[in-house]
């Protein structure tokens, strides 16, 4: 008798065809409960896939979203519940239990071994016919044939850590297709994608559907649950709050399901004063990692008060050049200065003494100690000001309020500051970062992504911090892809492609039809 | 209440966990006895009051602990900073050598004053030891691991050639090639804490080191960027880190500690002088390798150090009265301390490896009857105050932990 414990959810063709129970569900799983120290990360959840269907997990940071797939592919084990498939309950121990029984995953963060090729990781961890000598050419062959057939591209022999992040994760799409999975879960896919790489994958998730398989979605962005989902699950703290479908839905009403308030989805954009430049860049070049000049020639400037965001299709240049702002990569020619002072080729903790602060664009390897504490991470720039760190001592207690100030003000969800980084869900580091960087009382500040991950009640506060130091005559270098979101933040837009400055376009003229055209490397009409 | 409890629990699971090892360690032990046909009860009961019977046996435990304990705080320094220092051996001789060419020098200071001159001489020799690799890996991309090693036997024939020229004994002349210094001054002798015992102010020098240590690395803004750069290189740099420098400092202040032990080894030693009969080994006792397992012993926590290396050096001063009362082979003992060290640095692994299989057997057990529900304890949480190694165990895909790297080279 599968369905008495479900939930109403009554679908037409759920009638039985047949007699005993052939499930109508691929995935089920029912009644997950996981406790975590100091957090209920799922409470009772309900939760179930059907074969052919694109399934969205939404909710907030720390909703329990990536706790739910974890549980299913075997990474945690839960507290209650089961997990059935086709009908039949599983005991899934370890992600190879959950690959044997045709569940794969592509992570949050990405599982990958960037010393290896990409058929190397492919090849990982699956037996070779030719054990126990490897059998890569074979791997590469259907590699390639799986990549044509969904139009993944990706060179198999390139070194992973050569590959952009949209490209390793059609790496990680290949690895569990490779697996020939009847189930595939996606954990913020689009988080790292450009807007056109996004379409491709919401094109190739929904053929994967069409081909009968089932699909786990997990995104923050509206529009593109709206477009994909079959269906949609809401967590909030644990449990669902709720299931419907785009037909039944808005944007709006989702965002109410998932924060239990009305959100402003278009932040509001402040007329601040422009004043004195703070940021300039001057004929900068930047090599990149293979050699090839990333940023090749750019001129800029920033002004206190202002946000200029920067538009363009991440792997243009934009890593690059934010590294070489904050000290990371040596400028070939050129010079960056931050308020006066002159910092080129400066060692990154002078670029902070100068006045910048910067939220990286890969916040888990570029942005946190995992192994620190919250309140530890929450120290990592104002470590030695005197208001922290008297004789070279940390002076706790100070610490240890304005760690918890800041996590009360950001909204970090965590059980205590004491909680160890890597427990915290992805958007709330994120948060931790943001309320570091921000808190520091910058004179530039250089955002990549700033909204990237986290969920929209946060990317409000996000968007209105920001606005806030611009009120402040703060100079805001925004790096961003979402055209919306540069759209709404910033007063000018430069539009990077190939490493070069396309074009400065004031953000009340600018439509996005004509910053699409740039970005894609068409001229200027005029 | 439970909370408490559950606090409680989690934080002595850190000791425990080498403890089990331990105990593992003398269970296969004694079916070794077993099979060289001795009894393991009356040998491990001689071990134990070898160990820690009485005064003398307390003392010589000791001693044994002190270079242990000295190395092992550095090596926690080191350790948590992701600098691998197996150059412990070569920081203890450097600091042996300057410290006794110290005393050599100005025999005739008074013991206030020489006291701590040698004493800091043997830091100041151990921290160059170690400043060496950590320049080489810092600024040349030399691996520590490599370096440190190959330091190890610089320093060890660096001894054999000081002590067989120009520090040599002129007094024993006669008595052939003996690599050995003259009897150093009186001044110089670490005084006895308790009279008619050898326990001496090294063992408080020692201590006081290790809460140094602690300080060091939970109290100040330093340990904190070391600690930072340790966990996370790159966010450390993002955040504006000197990362160069810290690893130069890691492995310096890490080569101090050792190059402390060296000179409390000279000027503790019963003979009270520097010398290598039975090759530097003889002279170190292992202590710069035996120390990189007090401290993981201890959980790489300069603090649990203290009792870790105590036991530590229990179990070696002990496994020879147990070779006496038993009449076994001494490579057996030497087996045994081995057996002891496997089991401690991958004691982690296991212990981790058992709670998943204690969860999956409860998984099983609760499948089959109703919710036998209360949340499974959190034991896989680490309290960052408690001590356990940096970002190991918890993360299945952590690359290179420090337990890992060193159980192949402490042998
Ligand atoms: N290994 C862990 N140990 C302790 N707590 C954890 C652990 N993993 C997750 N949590 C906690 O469980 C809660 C749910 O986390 P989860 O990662 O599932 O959130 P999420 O919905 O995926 O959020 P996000 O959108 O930010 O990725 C969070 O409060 C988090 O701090
Ligand atoms: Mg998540």
């Amino acid at each position: 008798m599968p369905a008495n414990s479900l939930q109403s959810q009554s679908q037409p063709e759920s009638q039985s065809e047949s007699p005993s129970p052939p499930s109508p569900y691929l995935l089920e799983m029912r009644g997950i409960t996981k406790q975590f120290p100091g957090v209920l990360a799922n409470d009772r959840v309900d939760f179930n896939v059907k074969a052919g269907e694109v399934h969205t997990l939404l909710g907030e940071n720390g909703a329990g979203k990536s706790t739910l797939m974890n549980v299913l592919y075997g990474l945690h084990q839960p507290d209650e519940g089961e997990v059935r498939m086709n009908g039949e309950q599983l005991s899934i121990s370890s992600p190879s239990d959950a690959i044997a029984r045709g569940i794969g995953m592509v992570h949050q963060h990405f599982m990958l071994v960037p010393t290896l090729t990409v058929t190397e990781n492919v090849a990982l961890g699956l037996k070779s016919d030719r054990r126990p000598l490897t059998d890569l050419p074979t791997v590469e062959k259907r590699i390639t044939e799986l990549s044509q057939a969904y139009g993944l591209q990706v060179d198999p022999n390139a070194y992973v850590w050569q590959l952009a992040v949209g490209e390793r994760q059609r790496v990680e799409i290949l690895k569990a297709l490779y697996r020939e999975v009847s189930l595939l879960v996606l954990d913020e896919p689009t988080a790292v994608l450009t807007p056109q790489e996004v379409e491709e994958l919401i094109a190739v998730l929904r053929q994967l559907a069409t081909d009968g398989r089932g699909l786990v979605f997990i995104s923050h962005k509206l529009h593109e649950v709206m477009s994909v989902s079959d269906r949609i699950t809401v967590l909030r703290d644990g449990h669902v709050s709720g299931e419907t479908t785009p037909a039944e839905t808005s944007r709006e009403q989702l965002a109410q399901m998932m924060v239990g308030r009305p959100v402003k989805l278009v932040p509001d954009k402040p007329e601040v004063d422009v004043g004195e430049v703070k940021l300039v860049i001057k004929d900068l070049e930047v090599e990149g990692d293979r050699g090839n000049l990333a940023v090749n020639g750019i001129s800029l400037e920033v002004l206190a008060g202002e946000i200029f965001g920067l538009a363009g299709v991440s792997g243009n240049g934009q890593r690059e050049l934010a590294q070489a702002i904050a000290g990371l990569r040596e400028a070939k020619s050129g010079t960056v200065s931050i308020d006066g002072t002159d910092v080129t080729n400066a060692h990154p903790s002078s670029v902070r003494k100068a006045g910048l602060s910067y939220v990286p664009e890969e916040r888990m390897r570029d942005g946190v100690v995992s192994g620190f504490s919250v309140s530890e991470n929450m120290m990592l720039l104002s470590r030695r000001e005197s208001e922290f760190a008297r004789f070279g001592f940390m002076r706790f207690g100070a610490i240890k309020e304005h760690s918890s100030n800041l996590v009360d003000r950001f909204a970090v969800k965590t059980p205590n500051i004491d909680t160890p980084t890597r427990n915290l869900s992805g958007g709330n580091i994120q948060k931790l970062i943001l309320a570091r960087e921000l808190s520091s009382s910058p004179k530039v500040i250089l955002a990549a992504q700033p909204t990237r991950g986290v969920d929209i009640g946060a990317a409000e506060y996000i968007n209105e911090q920001l606005a806030k130091q611009k009120a402040n005559g703060c100079a805001t270098l925004l790096v961003s892809e979402d055209l919306d979101e540069v759209l709404a933040l910033a007063d000018r837009i430069g539009v990077i492609y190939e490493g070069r400055l396309m074009d400065v376009i004031d953000a009340k003229t600018a439509t996005p039809h004509q910053l699409g055209l740039l970005m894609a490397g068409v001229a200027k009409a005029a | 209440m439970t909370e408490i409890r559950q606090r409680l629990l989690r934080n002595a699971i850190g000791p425990m966990v080498p403890l089990t090892a331990v105990l593992l360690a003398l269970i296969i032990g004694a079916f070794m006895v077993l099979a060289f046909g001795g009894d393991p009860i009356e040998g491990y009961r001689a071990m134990f009051s070898g160990a820690f019977g009485g005064w003398d046996e307390l003392s010589e435990t000791t001693l044994r602990a002190t270079p242990l304990l000295l190395v092992g705080v550095g090596i926690c320094i080191a350790f948590r900073s992701s600098v691998i220092n197996i150059g412990g051996e070569g920081q203890i001789i450097a600091g042996a050598l300057l410290c006794t060419t110290i005393v050599l020098v100005l025999p005739d200071l008074p013991r206030p004053v020489l006291l701590p001159l040698a004493l800091l001489g043997g830091a100041v020799g151990g921290a160059f030891w170690g400043w060496m690799p950590g320049m080489l890996k810092a600024y040349a991309a030399v691996n520590e691991i490599l370096s440190t090693i190959m330091l190890n036997i610089v320093a060890g024939y660096l001894m054999q050639f000081l002590l067989l020229g120009p520090m040599k004994d002129r007094q024993s002349e006669e008595l052939g090639d003996i690599a050995q210094t003259e009897r150093l001054s009186e001044n110089a002798k670490l005084p006895t804490l308790l009279e008619g015992t050898q326990f001496n102010l090294g063992i408080v020098v020692a201590v006081l080191a290790a809460i140094v240590g602690f300080v060091l690395l939970w109290r100040t803004s330093l340990g904190f960027e070391m600690r930072a750069v340790g966990g996370n290189q790159i966010a450390a740099q993002y955040a504006g880190m000197r990362v160069k420098r810290n690893i130069v400092l890691a492995l310096t202040f890490s080569g101090m500690m050792s190059g402390l032990a060296g000179a409390v080894l000279v000027l503790s030693s019963t003979a009270h002088r520097l010398s290598v009969e039975s090759g530097p080994s003889g002279f170190t006792q292992l202590a710069g390798f035996n120390g990189i397992v007090a401290a993981l012993f201890g959980a790489l926590h300069p603090l649990w150090t203290i009792p870790a290396s105590f036991l530590f050096g229990g179990l070696l001063v002990g496994a020879f009265a147990l070779q006496r009362a038993v009449q076994v082979a001494t490579p057996l003992v030497v087996a045994l301390s081995g057996l002891v060290v496997v089991f401690v640095v991958s004691s982690e692994s296991i212990v981790t490896r058992a709670r998943e299989w204690a969860e999956r057997v409860s998984q099983i057990a609760k499948g089959g009857s109703s919710s036998g529900n209360e949340p499974s304890t959190p034991l896989g949480a680490t309290d960052p105050g408690s001590p356990r190694a940096p970002d190991s165990a918890s993360e299945p895909e952590s690359t290179q932990t420090p337990e890992t790297s060193s159980e192949t080279i402490v042998t």
